[in-house]
């Protein structure tokens, strides 16, 4: 089986902060990891491999940086990996971002199933993996907690919903989104990160992918960013002071006030 | 669009590379990059992952920094879009608690439009839910029922909007942040090729522009982000559950029901639905609830959730965990809030014994009212807390508890 | 400090620390506790191949020695001195094997100990004889093709839990420590069996046992070298595996300290943090120094060895060991004092790690021996210059 997992190369997003003075991220000494959800689809291609037999390409869109998290994809077992890179792509949203994907995709040639975690922790969208599934026109099941079964021909996976969760059934070639109940990834081998030190990254760019001028990049991209700032501010909060009784009292009395409760 | 640096201006000040929000511009020796000057020595350079929002533009002081907005190429005529459009999301024939609120928002933004607002409503044998649609603020329901479209499934909902949407052109669709919701739009988006914030917490329309701003958070709430699709129709956005208030019904207003019949051969259904399982477990549904208490670490055992149930339960309050109590297995996932769990938007959040790392405060900071009770002052949980009681839980929690039990009587 | 690791060796230190952090640490105080044997974790490192760093490659080893070993231990210690011993001490039964073994029990037991599937044991001690491996009274007697092998050892890391054990008996007893021989004994040899597990001070999560030979028949090819061998396959290999010991001395040390200065920083009082006062930055400077000094110590040792691991090494073994050990022991200790009676606590990681530190100067020979061995060297060196 030819799998695809599509990664992406998110800051470490509990240092994230926003400098409230210019309205800027302050990305000093962050550091990039692989998107978290991400190591979810890994570990659940490397399992497939591992059941089934195949490969697992590994797939990122994004600059030359974004090598390092390939290459900690292939220590943890993925085949082969692929960088899509281009100044072209500068500016893309999740529209593009999918159709530049899926455009890598149909490169990378025959694939059975593509994995995605159900979102990056950065943008927390989760629209690319079903973009991709349109732009591929294949059926694209998100939210998926666990696979039932896996045929050549159709895969039976348990989406997670609100109340429960579908049994769905889906043909061959088809994408999937995964969330973290499906698998609890794996950490790295020593000879996995040998062999990510020799790996050879393929590296594609807009030509080598064929990619339509006007979908790419900030012309592709319907959506733009207008503003960034900081959340409000929620201001300082009201310690509760005395003794224990005392403290109770008080807070209930503010609690009653809300006419919440 | 591209941006450019002009080499002749650029001094290398590095004033931009802090403008930048995403961090993608560097100084580097003109050398190293080949650029000689006889006068300045260093000069900035731009990263590919730059999404050309302009902020270093306007901080350049020496105009060196030039984004060409080239004309774009309009898709579509934007003027034969009008409308706004609510997906009404049902599961067993009973339309979802979001649609009411985004009916709610899509009421105040017609208004500002002076346009009208549209439910979309698949299914089968939901026209009853047509009816109170309308009574809570559709002017115009687009009914399609059919024994395919009973429950959700993914191909031929996308097939029967995607094809609403082309033939009748709204201005804007919302549809709720659930599970189906963020799924389909996205998918939707795609097959229109059209713009789509997911997770708006706050809809505007630009007076000049007359076009929607998005405001929703990125990075798991460190930042807020205002998003638009300026030459794409329609304009797509996804809220969650809570955000908005739920509109009170009218009664005796009126609105029309278009029914749209669809040729069933020209569905496609790739997928197959085998099972639906609720499951007991996840039936707690911490992001609808309007009072929600805490636990974490700070109980010490499984056991002492037992003092956390029962205030939730004398306040009327569902039960929440942080991530650690979790991972301890001290309280089904069902109940974690913060990034990897739910996000929770209550009017009352009470924390006990959660010391509020980040994760788990990005989950419920936006709570109305946050009451924080934990024995370290210096815990972060504080710093988010309306009110905060620095105080032994096993004390503060089973006094609250009596203290509410008291006053119900 | 530059100890100019080579790029394996840093990945090494990279994936250790990896697995202590995310495997290791949310277990510790579970195993600690129930004292159970933590083979989550033994597959954990499997998984990563960290359990044959020190085995050849033809044997389905790393190919390295004993710095890669001791670098991972190190990693290891920071966060658990007793989860760690799993790897440590069946390195410590590795080296007979490795050092002295056939070609034909290398291919036998190597492969499975450098996949992480098995792990070794190795039995010198007994009721009457720790230190003084003369005084050993479990016999090996040749019977046909066959020996077999009577008596108790006791104290045994991973005994229980091991599928390979190196033991060393007498096959005869007339020639004192000359006459100790070693063998291979594998679990489930009908006659072996296991006695008293261990209820320890430290190390809780290792498994300590008495290992009971009642008639225990054995192929005679399980010989280790030749009869009359034990005595000196047993000090050659604590020469290689003493180093082991030190880094685990030196992790519990090392992680003890980190936090210490972290929580210096974090703790309040008199308004101030507490590293801001000079009776505690004093006594983490020398805390540091210490812990610096026995790793430039245990590297400079691990790689003397590894540079000639035929050359008897026991001067700078015995030197790392008994050094690291003792450091662990005053650091742990005044890491402890640092976090004042929050150190003294269970709920905080810090009391545990000196009670880990204590067994350091004590196993693989106490640090009386240590100092024996060290004291011997050094009058034979002066003796042979002259």
């Amino acid at each position: 089986m030819n799998i695809v997992v599509c990664i992406k190369q998110v800051p470490a997003t509990t240092e994230v902060k926003i400098n409230p003075e210019t309205n800027t991220l302050v990305r000093e000494g962050v550091e990039s990891i692989i998107n978290p959800f991400d190591m979810y689809a890994i570990e659940e291609g490397l399992r497939i491999k591992e059941k089934v037999g195949g490969i697992v390409t590994v797939l990122t869109m994004g600059p030359p940086q974004a090598e390092t998290a390939l290459k900690e994809a292939i220590s943890l077992g993925c085949d082969e990996a692929v960088l899509v890179s281009d100044r072209a792509f500068a500016g893309s949203d999740t529209l593009a971002t999918a159709y530049t994907l899926a455009r890598s995709i149909k490169k990378i040639d025959d694939f059975d199933l593509i994995i995605c975690g159900k979102q990056a922790i950065d943008g927390d969208t989760a629209q690319v993996g079903p973009g991709i599934s349109e732009e591929l026109n294949i059926p694209c099941v998100t939210y998926v907690k666990k696979i039932e079964k896996i045929e050549d021909d159709k895969i039976c996976v348990e989406r997670m919903m609100e109340e429960g969760y579908a049994v769905i059934q889906l043909p061959i070639p088809c994408l999937i989104t995964v969330v973290k109940e499906i698998n609890e990834p794996r950490l790295p081998s020593l000879r996995g990160m040998m062999k990510a030190k020799k790996a050879q990254i393929t590296i594609l760019n807009a030509a080598d992918i064929a990619a339509e001028n006007n979908r790419i990049g900030q012309v592709g991209s319907p959506t733009l960013v207008s503003k960034i700032f900081a959340p409000p501010f929620k201001g300082e909060g009201e310690m509760i002071l005395g003794d224990v009784g005392e403290q109770v009292e008080k807070l209930v009395n503010k609690l009653k006030e809300t006419k919440v409760i | 669009m591209s941006i450019r640096i002009l080499e002749d201006k650029c001094t290398g000040c590095s004033l931009c590379v802090n403008s930048c929000p995403f961090g993608m511009i560097k100084v580097v020796s003109r050398e190293e990059a080949g650029k000689y000057h006889p006068k300045y020595k260093k000069i900035a350079v731009i990263d590919a992952g730059c999404n050309l929002c302009g902020a270093c533009e306007e901080v350049c002081p020496f105009g060196a920094i030039v984004i060409k907005k080239e004309t774009k190429e309009q898709s579509v005529d934007l003027k034969e879009y009008k409308n706004v459009w609510v997906f009404a999301e049902q599961k067993k024939g009973k339309v979802q608690g979001v649609v009411y609120e985004l009916l709610n928002e899509a009421c105040r933004l017609s208004e500002q439009l002076k346009e009208k607002v549209a439910v979309v409503l698949l299914g089968e044998g939901v026209e009853k839910e047509a009816k109170k649609l309308i009574i809570h603020g559709a002017d115009i329901v687009y009914l399609i029922e059919h024994a395919v479209l009973k429950e959700f499934q993914d191909d031929p909902y996308t097939d029967v909007l995607a094809d609403l949407i082309r033939k009748e052109k709204p201005q804007i669709v919302l549809m709720g942040a659930t599970t189906i919701g963020r799924s389909f739009a996205s998918r939707i988006a795609a097959r229109i090729h059209t713009g789509l914030t997911a997770d708006c917490t706050g809809l505007e329309i630009d007076e000049q522009e007359k076009i929607l701003l998005q405001t929703r958070p990125a990075f798991g709430g460190n930042i807020m982000a205002t998003i638009k699709t300026p030459y794409h129709r329609p304009q797509m956005a996804t809220v969650r559950h809570k955000v908005f208030k739920k509109r009170a019904p009218e009664e005796g207003k009126q609105g029309e029901i278009i029914r749209k019949i669809y040729d069933e051969n020209l569905f496609t259904c790739r997928t197959k639905l085998l099972d639906m399982i609720e499951d007991l477990t996840q039936k707690v549904n911490i992001a609808d609830a309007d009072i929600i208490v805490s636990g974490g670490r700070g109980l010490g055992d499984p056991k002492n959730f037992k003092l956390v149930e029962e205030l939730a339960q004398v306040i009327g309050g569902a039960v929440g965990a942080s991530r650690a109590a979790v991972d301890a297995g001290w309280i089904p996932y069902s109940h974690q809030v913060g990034q990897t769990g739910r996000t929770v938007c209550p009017k009352i959040y009470i924390a006990c014994g959660i010391s509020g790392a980040i994760q788990h405060l990005v989950g419920m900071q936006s709570s109305d009212i946050i009451v924080a009770i934990n024995r370290d002052s210096n815990a972060p949980i504080f710093k988010v807390a309306t009110y905060g009681i620095e105080g032994d839980l096993f004390k503060v929690v089973p006094a609250l508890t009596k203290k509410f039990k008291e006053i119900s009587g | 400090m530059n100890y100019f690791l080579s790029e394996e060796q840093q990945m090494i230190k990279e994936l250790a620390k990896k697995i202590a952090e995310e495997k290791m640490k949310p277990v510790r105080e579970k195993y600690d506790e129930n004292g159970e044997f933590p083979w989550e974790i033994v597959e954990a490192l499997a998984d990563a191949d960290l359990c044959g760093l020190y085995i050849p490659e033809e044997y389905g080893g790393f190919g390295g020695g004993v710095l890669e070993l001791c670098l991972c231990v190190e990693e290891l210690c920071k966060i658990d001195g007793g989860i760690a011993l799993c790897v440590a001490a069946t390195a410590l039964a590795t080296f007979p094997l490795l050092l002295f073994g056939t070609e034909e029990q290398k291919k036998k037991f190597l492969p499975d100990i450098a996949s992480g599937k098995k792990i070794a044991a190795f039995a010198v001690t007994e009721a009457n004889a720790g230190s003084d491996a003369a005084g050993i009274q479990t016999t090996a007697r040749k019977e046909g093709d066959f020996y077999i092998l009577n008596g108790t050892k006791c104290f045994i890391t991973n005994g229980g839990e091991a599928e390979i054990y190196v033991i060393i008996a007498m096959t005869n007893k007339g020639k004192g420590a000359r006459g100790a021989s070693a063998f291979i004994v594998e679990k489930d040899t009908p006659g072996f069996s296991f006695g008293k597990k261990e209820n320890k001070m430290g190390i809780r999560a290792s498994s300590t046992r008495e290992l009971v030979f009642n008639e225990c028949k054995i192929p005679k090819e399980n010989l280790i070298s030749r009869e009359g061998q034990g005595f000196i396959i047993t000090m050659k290999t604590f020469d290689a595996s003493r180093p082991g010991v030190a880094a685990q001395a030196l992790g519990i040390a090392a992680g003890a300290l980190e936090d210490a200065v972290k929580y210096s920083r974090e703790r309040i009082q008199f308004g101030r943090p507490i590293c801001s006062f000079q009776a505690v930055q004093h006594m983490l400077a020398d805390m540091a120094t210490k812990v610096e000094a026995a790793r430039a110590l245990i590297y400079a040792t691990a790689r003397t060895i590894d540079n000639d691991p035929k050359a008897r090494a026991t001067k700078c073994s015995a030197m790392s060991k008994l050094f690291a050990s003792d450091v662990a022991m005053e650091v742990t200790t005044n890491a402890v004092q640092v976090y004042g009676g929050y150190g003294y606590m269970r709920e905080y990681p810090m009391e545990k790690r000196m009670r880990d530190a204590k067994i350091t100067q004590i196993y693989e020979g106490t640090n009386q021996i240590q100092r024996d061995e060290i004291a011997l060297a050094l009058i034979k060196e002066s003796a042979r210059s002259k």
